[in-house]
Parts: structure tokens; C-alpha cells; sequence
């Protein structure tokens, strides 16, 4: 379980959001949903420690800190340079570097592991193409397989299925509900609220802090929708089912 | 004019032209390879800046009597620190940070270079005197060749993802700051190791153009690092023996050269396109 405690970040001396307390659970898909500028990506970054926060942040009741390695993060494609002369097979290998250490390269087994996650997601025959030659749907399989690579009990994903083609977003469906029923903590920042039913065991409503937090049935509801986003956005999805 | 011929007969007979070619050799191996991380990076203006920033420490290098790299590299340190400290502590962009104060050391260079040394110096500091390398020169530039090779395949997978995704390197624990500023320490020996060949005007060009020109021809890093070190040495070659010829300054010679090969790769390479996209059109 990931466990977030009187988490606060601050650009500035503006705070972005300030005293979050929220459980992230182990055998759990759970989506962090929430308006843009919402501080859904801030809250994960902080919580790994990746920018500067206050507050307590553990992973199985040890500090994150010393979690690092069982940690796999996926952010937000864009970030990338995706003219980096690097091949598919590079890329998932660095999941593998955690747990080299230093002086010490990928060897034999690293690639298998490395090959039989890519053959997980689809992708062998890519192999060996420079990641810039991929479509969006692809590439992020790659970073998934680089995940399977990393082994981690803690998945973080920012955004994933932005841009990309459905039979991608349900292989990587897939694998997420593989690693839940493994007992891995799954969470994924996510902007389409039509599937959070299908995709979501746990629901994190955030703007600028938890507007909710729970079992997505009991949390995603027309006043917690209204309180995050708008009245208006509530209405719009939550009216049907008033109706019916 | 002198021929292909001449020059290796003047090679043959002459020491000086002999310490030349392997020095310049060896800057052309040691600027592809570190530069090939510095364009990666997206830091071909940090690299600019460190090239510059480098001249107060050779100029109190020189007043002290001390060995020039140890005088280069606590300023070209100092200067990565504070570029980034100004960036990261005020909201003024990195390349805003970097042009301040890379201009203010430059300046500060001049001024003690001129109160240390004479003209003639400056100028070679500048421009290069690639044909008075000493046996000390020589050395020094094997020692920096050799460091850069061993930073490069010991850290090999670290330089690799902290240049391609930093975020992750820094989710698993790496302390990516730590080799941002070891990459930035290895980049001040080589500008320094490249001051008596090009000058420090031009280092940067021997850092970017054959990584560059590398970059266009590989999808691979490990491929692109070769690559990049051999185009280097080529550039370094072909120029001193246009300086030796026409009587030109090695330094420019040689940044002709790498340009004229980038430009070459610019039409002729098949990730570019250029020439792949005029002819099916």
C-alpha cells in the first residue's frame, strides 16, 4: 500500500495542493481523475520524491525512499525525445539498471527478460526500431514492457492511454488487471471519466487536494464530479441514469 | 601547393607536425564522444558556455604556476554550478542563466589572461597553436583521452538514461545531478585538452559538429559514439593538413572540415532524407 501523509508541495510559496492523506491500496487498479492543472501529475512526482514536497510518503509502512527499486513509473510520453538513437530493445533493457547497480551492464538474462516482455506486449517485431518510428500506441507497450522488466510491486502510470489506439489501451488493460490480481499496487492518472467503472477498482478525486477518495462505485458520484470540475459536467454524465 | 605526398613526407621528418596530428587526433576522439552526450542532452549551448568559461581558470593557472586543468576545471565547474543555480533559483530561463554568466567569465578571462600573458598567448588560447604542442601536451591529452573513454564505458548505462529520460533514472534512485556535473567535469578537461588545437572560440564546434554529423547517419548510441570519435579524428587530419598546406590556422581548418563533412551528411544520409526526399519528388 501506498500511503500519502500531510503530503504538501508548494511552487513559489503557492501551494499546489497541502496536507494530502490518502491510501493508494495493494490488489487495486486505482485512477487519480481530477481538471486539468488539478495536480494529479504533482501529486504522483511528489510522491516519489521527483519534485519538492513536505510530508510523509510510504510504500508498505517503509519510507518511499527506500522503495526505489520496486517502484516502476511511466509519465507522460511527451516529456521524451523521441529522436534519441535508441531501439525498443535499449529502452525496455534500462528497466533491468535499477537492479544492476553501477559498473555492472545488462547481460544475457537482462535480454531475455527484456525480449520475453516485449513478446508480452506484442512488440517483437519491433525490436530493434528506434523508438521514434513507433506510433503513440506502441511506444507506450514499450514503456509497459519496461515495466514487466522492473518487476516492481508499486505501478504508476501518468496518462497512458493519451493518444493512442484502442487495441493498445486494452493490451495494457490487460496487464494492469494481471499485475492487480498479482496483489501490485496499480495507480494510473487518467482524463477520460467514461471508463473509470471499467478500468478502476479505486477512484482519487483531486483538485488542489482529495475531493474524494474510495471504492469508485461509492465515489464517483454527481457531487463529487461537480465539487472536482463543474455543475454543468455532473449534469452531463450523471444525468442519464437520474433518468432511467 | 604542398601535396598529399609532402605532407606525409613532412610528417615523416618533422616532430612537430608528428605531436600535431596526434594531438588533434586524440581531441577529435575525446570531443565526438563527450559531445555525441552534450547534443543528446540538448546542451550544445551548456557546452559553449563551459568552452568559455574555462579562460579565468587558465589565466590563473598561469599567474599561480599550476597545472592548467586543475585551474580550467574549477572554473568551468563553478560556472555549471552557477548556471544552474540562477536557473533553478530565480525564474529566469537556463538559457538566459547560461548566456549571463558564461559572457561574465569570458570577460573576466580576458582581463587576467592580459594581465598574466602577452598577445601572442591570448591569441593562441582563442585560435590554437596546434603546431607548438609540447610533449607535456601531449601527455595531458592522452591522460584526458583516457579518462573520457573509461567515464564513458564504466557509466555507460547511467549517461544513457539520465540523457534519455532522466525522470526515470531519478524514480530508481539515480542521482542524476551527480552525473549531470561528472559529464560537465569531463567536458571542462576536454575543452581544456582542446585549447592548443582549436582555442577556446572554437571548441564547441569540435564538440557538436561531428556528434552531429554522427547523429545523422545511426539510430543507435553506441554506434553514434564511434562514429562521432572517428568523424572527429578524420575532421582533426584533414584539417591540419589544410593548415599545413595553405598556411591556415589549425583550429578554423579543422572546424571547416567537420563542418563540410556535417553539411555532406546533411544531403547525403539516409535518416536526414534530404537528397532521398529531392530525388522521388
Amino acid at each position: 500500500m501506498l500511503k500519502l501523509t500531510a503530503l504538501t508541495v508548494a511552487y513559489d510559496d503557492t501551494p499546489v495542493f497541502s496536507d494530502v492523506a490518502v491510501d493508494f491500496h495493494a490488489g487495486a487498479i486505482t485512477g487519480i481523475i481530477g481538471p486539468n492543472g488539478a495536480g494529479k501529475s504533482t501529486m504522483i512526482k511528489a510522491a516519489l520524491g521527483l519534485i519538492k514536497a513536505t510530508g510523509t510518503v510510504t510504500f508498505n509502512d517503509r519510507p518511499i525512499k527506500d522503495s526505489r527499486k520496486n517502484v516502476a513509473y511511466v509519465e507522460q510520453r511527451k516529456e521524451l525525445d523521441l529522436t534519441f538513437p535508441a531501439s525498443v530493445l535499449d529502452v525496455v533493457l534500462t528497466g533491468t539498471y535499477a537492479n544492476l547497480g553501477l559498473f555492472k551492464s545488462p547481460g544475457k538474462a537482462e535480454k531475455a527478460a527484456s525480449l520475453n516482455a516485449l513478446h508480452q506486449v506484442d512488440l517483437t517485431a519491433f525490436t530493434h526500431r528506434q523508438i521514434g518510428q513507433l506510433s503513440g500506441g506502441q511506444l507506450q507497450r514499450v514503456f509497459v514492457a519496461r515495466a514487466i522488466v522492473q518487476d516492481a510491486d508499486l505501478i504508476i502510470l501518468d496518462e497512458p492511454f493519451v493518444g493512442i489506439d484502442v487495441q493498445s489501451e486494452a493490451a495494457i488493460m490487460t496487464i494492469l488487471k494481471a499485475w492487480r490480481d498479482a496483489g501490485k499496487t496499480i495507480i494510473v492518472v487518467h482524463h477520460d471519466l467514461n471508463k473509470v467503472f471499467d478500468y478502476f477498482d479505486e477512484l482519487v478525486i483531486v483538485n488542489r487536494g482529495i475531493v474524494a477518495a474510495g471504492p469508485t462505485r461509492q465515489v464517483y458520484t454527481a457531487p463529487n464530479i461537480a465539487k472536482a470540475f463543474s455543475q454543468d459536467l455532473a449534469t452531463v454524465l450523471f444525468e442519464p441514469e437520474v433518468t432511467a | 601547393m604542398t601535396t598529399l605526398t609532402d605532407f606525409v613526407a613532412a610528417l615523416g621528418k618533422y616532430d612537430f607536425l608528428q605531436s600535431a596530428l596526434i594531438t588533434a587526433i586524440m581531441v577529435g576522439v575525446m570531443s565526438g564522444i563527450v559531445g555525441s552526450f552534450i547534443i543528446l542532452r540538448g546542451m550544445s549551448l551548456m557546452g559553449d558556455a563551459i568552452s568559455h568559461a574555462v579562460l579565468p581558470g587558465v589565466a590563473v593557472a598561469y599567474m599561480l604556476g599550476i597545472n592548467v586543468l586543475l585551474g580550467a576545471s574549477v572554473f568551468g565547474i563553478l560556472a555549471a554550478m552557477l548556471i544552474g543555480f540562477v536557473a533553478s533559483r530565480s525564474k529566469i530561463k537556463t538559457d538566459t542563466s547560461i548566456g549571463i554568466v558564461f559572457s561574465a567569465f569570458y570577460a573576466l578571462g580576458f582581463i587576467l589572461i592580459s594581465l598574466a600573458e602577452s598577445a601572442t598567448n591570448l591569441h593562441h588560447i582563442l585560435f590554437g597553436n596546434i603546431l607548438a604542442v609540447s610533449d607535456s601536451d601531449i601527455m595531458t591529452t592522452a591522460v584526458v583521452l583516457g579518462l573520457v573513454v573509461v567515464f564513458v564505458v564504466v557509466f555507460y548505462k547511467e549517461l544513457f538514461i539520465t540523457s534519455f529520460d532522466e525522470t526515470f533514472a531519478r524514480t530508481y534512485g539515480l542521482p542524476a545531478q551527480v552525473v549531470h556535473y561528472a559529464l560537465m567535469l569531463v567536458l571542462t578537461l576536454v575543452t581544456v585538452s582542446s585549447l592548443q588545437t582549436v582555442g577556446i572560440i572554437l571548441v564547441v564546434a569540435m564538440l557538436i559538429t561531428p556528434a552531429a554529423t554522427a547523429f545523422l547517419w545511426t539510430d543507435r548510441l553506441h554506434v553514434m559514439l564511434v562514429l562521432a570519435a572517428v568523424i572527429g579524428a578524420v575532421a582533426a587530419t584533414a584539417g591540419l593538413y589544410l593548415s599545413f598546406t595553405f598556411n591556415w590556422a589549425s583550429g578554423p581548418a579543422i572546424v571547416l572540415v567537420a563542418a563540410a563533412l556535417f553539411g555532406l551528411s546533411f544531403v547525403a544520409s539516409p535518416k536526414q532524407g534530404f537528397l532521398r526526399r529531392r530525388v522521388t519528388q
